[in-house]
């Protein structure tokens, strides 16, 4: 990541070993940090609606049904 | 480091999706439930009518969970989910791009929760507004929700763009000159854009839709009144209804405009509230003793000198 870079620059103290360490860290907790926001994204507004990954049970889409509408998410 | 970032804006969204439940219950509900009888009665009548002409009535929907259910805990999950994302999400910008325009941490936190409001609900929102029960037809809800996701992306991307172009710009230009100028190239790109996205009552299932009862052509998918379409008197609960004559009303203007004025002010309440907390706690966090990782708070003095 080339933002891990750039804030380190004011703080020569550290080693660069540790940034480097640092730099993968932050990588790795951005991307699963995506991951779960797109994927709360995801089931509270497409789920069982657009498109599916657990059938259509439409269990998931009733359930948050109130938030889909007002959320401005297509809905029925 | 990020990773406390991150669980910030995380708990900065929960808090304001909580904010927003509160405010959904008291405001956006009770109009939820009118709609809701507007498309029962609705319904019914329309499978009257189907009966009366000798067509195929539609199968209704399970209700797997109640009313009371989907209203409040239902309705909680979905707003404090939703928010808990979006407060991560404005954090992980803020990891991404902070340091970058010189500007306090707070200052950051507010201009991301703007650009979040805008890409992901306001801009898409122009041309695909929030609708409540009893608006969108079943048998479009594919299209509609590609449509809908390809826009909330395209207007992330173009703000981003407009951004950039912008800092760009102030290299020779004066801040205001820049904004602004950016700002119009913004707005011209996203007008063609909105032009072309079809509008859904243009959609061809719609097209095809309306020669059946209830599905008169129109821009949108908001229901309008039910006629009598057929070239024949129909009678329906002992009224007789020539060809033409309304036999139940389209959707109730107001209570459409009540439910989109509630939508928009409950995004409002949640990115406002994403930004404010979390720009908070991210200032103290990040005004904490720099030496040893700090609790959540700092101490008071370091606090007291940081602002
Ligand atoms: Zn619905």
């Amino acid at each position: 990541m080339s933002s891990a870079s750039a804030p380190s620059l004011g703080r020569s103290k550290l080693a660069v070993s540790p940034q480097a360490i640092s730099a993968s860290r932050a990588a790795f907790v951005i991307g699963v940090t995506l991951l779960m926001a797109l994927a709360a994204y995801y089931f509270v507004g497409v789920d069982e609606g657009t498109t599916s990954v657990f059938g259509k049970t439409l269990v998931l889409h009733e359930w948050v049904h109130d938030s889909r509408h007002l959320l401005g998410f297509p809905c029925h | 480091m990020e990773l406390r970032i991150v669980l910030r804006g995380a708990l900065s969204g929960a808090f304001a999706g909580l904010l927003g439940f509160v405010f959904a219950t008291i405001f956006a509900e009770p109009l939820i439930d009118r709609a809701i009888t507007y498309e029962a009665g609705r319904t019914a009548v329309l499978d009257q009518l189907n009966v009366a002409a000798g067509r195929t009535t539609s199968a209704e929907g399970p209700e797997i969970f109640s009313r009371t259910i989907q209203s409040t805990v239902g309705a909680a999950t979905g707003v404090v989910a939703f928010s808990a994302a979006m407060g991560a999400l404005v954090a992980v910008a803020y990891v991404v791009l902070h340091g970058r325009f010189g500007v306090q941490p707070r200052t950051t936190a507010w201009l991301i929760a703007g650009f979040g409001f805008l890409g992901i609900y306001a801009l898409p929102f122009a041309k695909y507004p929030a609708n409540p029960p009893a608006i969108g037809h079943d048998f479009t809800i594919g299209t509609r929700g590609t449509l809908y996701l390809t826009l909330v992306a395209a207007s992330l991307i173009l703000l981003g763009l407009a951004f950039a172009l912008a800092r760009r710009l102030q290299r020779t230009m004066t801040q205001v000159a820049a904004t602004v100028t950016a700002a119009v190239a913004f707005l011209v790109v996203f007008g063609v854009l909105v032009g072309l996205l079809p509008s859904l009552g243009h959609l061809s299932a719609n097209v095809a839709a309306s020669t059946d009862f209830g599905f008169a052509r129109a821009a949108t998918e908001t229901p309008q009144p039910i006629t009598n379409i057929l070239s024949k008197a129909l009678t329906i609960d002992g009224r007789q209804y020539a060809p033409g004559q309304i036999v139940y009303p389209g959707f109730d203007a107001d209570l459409l405009w009540k439910f989109r004025w509630y939508a928009i002010l409950n995004q409002l309440l949640i990115w406002t509230t994403i930004a404010l907390v979390f720009g908070t706690l991210l200032q103290r966090f990040l005004s904490g003793p720099a030496e040893k990782p700090a609790p959540a708070g700092g101490r008071p003095a370091d606090l007291a000198a940081a602002r």
